[in-house]
């Protein structure tokens, strides 16, 4: 409507404060960016090994927690449900945390240990969809042999690198966990988690030698596949009907989500939505990270209002004689808001972009660093352009009031 | 009955206030006078007369509280802040300080007040800012920012901004009082002279002695009392 776009020759006449300004929105977005990114990552790296574990239905003790603080159960129970009708097979998970020696540490003459996620599989079950674990998972029929995952912080040592570069008739790479001499059968994919900074694969054999005091016929997961086809609701129903025990279900859950996440006896029975939804509510609810996170967005989001507010009232007051002359020759107060407003929307845009391509890069900083599963998604980058603009509007909103201010009888 | 055009502005009986209550103090006494198309009118008298707040009440800047004010035929007094600002759209501002808008060039300071009238395409509005400039004599420097001009330059841009839409009223507070006699004298000649031209009256205050000869008429400004001069008597 109007031929001369005031709000942003405005803005570009002063180079310098437009230069400020927009490295205090870009500070804010990458702020947001960060905490929001770390949060994604930390909850995505949480439910990594839930995601790619195939299973209908699963079985843990109700005293479990997260993947980090998992109770054992008793392995009947898992044999039970196999007599269950629509149930195609069972397969039994262990869970532990084992002190993982870095065997090409040549560092001081003390031994790098880390304490590296541990998990049992029955070798011949195909449970887990783990990129690149299907064609190493033979070698877990030898004894004393684990898979390590490729995604594992490096500080246990550069296995993958190692592994990869061995020759046919090379000495395997050989190691200790809990103090039991452990090869390297072969290298998964996974990713370290805020829990976890490394995972092995093991069968259920060598499990029980690397922790050799856990008590025999106790089990960690249970998980259970069904026959294609089957009614994972009345399968439940049959769950809830026919193992041992009393029945019990957390009060604080809608009937809907009791339906899959209920206690029978000395285990809790959870479909595979509510098997990955309870890791992830431990880690959003039981833990103050998510809230962490929250506030560091919040933060970036306050000190970027500050900062737009900051600019867009100097820059009103230093044009308030001119916005005055603008009354005077018959522009509408509308108009000069929506001036001001035009240039909180400018800056937000132009701060959200050296932001976000920053950004991009500090992701990527932060994947190669911590392993975690950290990337720029089309729907953070909303998110994020949305907080951007509205903390610029809301500055603006509260700048303008000082236009109207600007009066035309007092220029003369 | 002889038919007189209409007045462009037509005062009568117009008080002036400031403050309220205890501190409530008169600055405009009784005022009435008109003004008839193309007519220029010089405003004397010395400094806190009123003069400005007579301009600003004519201009439509300040809400008109008494007696009666018609500019182009509008009641200002009672009239809504809508009609106002209409209103101001069809005068011509020329003020103490060129109050221009520092970031823009001087073409784009001229088009802003061509933007408030929807007849002019934007094609035309540029090409009459940059007309408007040439015949003030700044043909060379459209292009320029304020802070590039000197006052005489600026002062030159402000009056082609309030004479470009051919306003039926011009009013200038004191035009000259910035710039030096020389200047001074050229500015004011070359409003009267676009005035002229186009058929505005001007309502000029000025406390500079030597530019009196421009004017069709004088008013005179004594604490808030209005008086005629005759021009023949200077
Ligand atoms: N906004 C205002 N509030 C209160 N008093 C004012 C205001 N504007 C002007 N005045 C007073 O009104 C008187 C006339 O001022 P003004 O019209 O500016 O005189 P002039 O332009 O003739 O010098 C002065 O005494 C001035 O102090
Ligand atoms: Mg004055």
């Amino acid at each position: 409507m109007f031929a001369i776009p005031l709000a942003w020759l405005q803005l570009k006449r002063e180079k310098i404060r437009l230069l400020v300004a927009l490295a205090g929105i870009g500070f804010a977005v990458i702020l947001m960016f960060l905490q929001l990114g770390f949060q994604d990552a930390l909850f995505d790296s949480a439910i990594t090994f839930h995601r790619n574990i195939e299973g209908d239905i699963f079985l843990v003790s109700p005293q479990s927690t997260s993947l980090i603080a998992m109770k054992s159960f008793p392995e009947r129970r898992l044999y039970q449900s196999l007599g269950f009708s629509g149930v195609k097979s069972i397969s039994p998970i262990y869970i532990g945390f084992g002190i993982w020696k870095n065997p090409f540490w040549e560092g001081p003459p003390m031994p790098q240990t880390r304490s590296i996620l541990v998990i049992g599989t029955v070798p011949g079950d195909n449970i887990f969809s783990l990129p690149g674990f299907r064609e190493r998972q033979a070698q877990l029929r030898l004894s004393d042999v684990v898979l390590f995952d490729s995604a594992s912080r490096a500080e246990f040592g550069p296995i993958p690198a190692k592994f990869e570069a061995l020759q046919p008739g090379d000495m395997p790479i050989a190691t200790e966990v809990e103090n039991r001499r452990v090869e390297v059968g072969g290298i998964f994919q996974m990713g370290a988690s805020f829990g976890a900074d490394g995972n092995l694969i093991t069968s259920d054999l060598n499990f029980r030698r690397i922790f050799s005091s856990r008590e025999k016929n106790l089990i960690d997961i249970g998980v259970i596949q069904l026959e294609p086809g089957t009614d994972l609701q009345a399968t439940l129903e049959r769950f809830k009907q026919n193992l041992p025990g009393e029945f019990r279900v957390d009060p604080q859950k809608t009937p809907e989500q009791a339906k899959e996440d209920f206690v029978v006896g000395d285990v809790r029975v959870l479909s595979k939505a509510a098997f990955v939804a309870v890791e992830q509510n431990y880690w959003k609810e039981s833990t103050a990270i998510g809230f962490i996170f929250t506030l560091g967005a919040a933060i970036g989001f306050v000190v970027g209002t500050v900062i737009v507010y900051q600019i867009l009232y100097t820059d009103v007051a230093d044009h308030l004689a001119e916005y005055a002359t603008l009354k005077a020759m018959g522009y509408r107060n509308r108009y000069l808001l929506s001036v001001v407003f035009q240039e909180a929307i400018i800056l937000s845009i132009m701060g959200f972009i050296p932001g976000y391509v920053l950004c991009i890069g500090l992701y990527s900083l932060t994947r190669n660093a911590t392993a975690l599963p950290i990337d720029m998604t089309l729907a953070r980058s909303i998110v994020v352009l949305c907080l951007t603009v509205l903390m610029c509007s809301i500055s603006g909103a509260i700048a303008v009031r000082k236009v109207q201010q600007a009066d035309p009888a007092d220029i003369f | 009955m002889l038919m007189s055009p209409i007045p462009i502005v037509e005062i009568q009986n117009v008080n002036h206030s400031f403050g309220s209550g205890r501190l409530r103090k008169q600055i405009l006494f009784d005022i009435s006078t008109t003004i008839q198309p193309g007519e220029v009118v010089i405003m004397t008298g010395p400094s806190g007369s009123g003069k400005t707040t007579l301009l600003t009440l004519i201009g439509a800047l300040r809400a008109t509280q008494d007696g009666s004010l018609k500019v182009l035929a509008q009641e200002l007094r009672g009239a809504s802040e809508s009609k106002l600002v209409e209103l101001r759209r069809n005068i011509g501002y020329i003020f103490q300080a060129h109050n221009l808008l520092n970031s823009l060039r001087a073409w784009q300071n001229v088009q802003m007040s061509l933007e408030l009238h929807s007849d002019v395409s934007k094609q035309q509005s540029r090409a009459m800012a940059e007309e408007m400039l040439a015949s003030v004599g700044l043909a060379e420097w459209v292009n320029q920012y304020p802070n590039e001009l000197s006052g005489g330059q600026k002062q030159r841009v402000a009056i082609a901004r309030a004479l470009v839409s051919k306003p039926k009223l011009v009013l200038a507070d004191e035009p000259t009082a910035a710039l030096d006699k020389k200047s001074g004298r050229d500015v004011v000649e070359i409003m009267q002279r676009l005035a002229k031209q186009q058929g505005s009256a001007i309502v000029l205050v000025t406390h500079d002695n030597r530019i009196l000869d421009v004017a069709d008429r004088i008013l005179h400004m004594e604490d808030g009392y209005l008086s005629s001069l005759d021009v023949a008597a200077l």
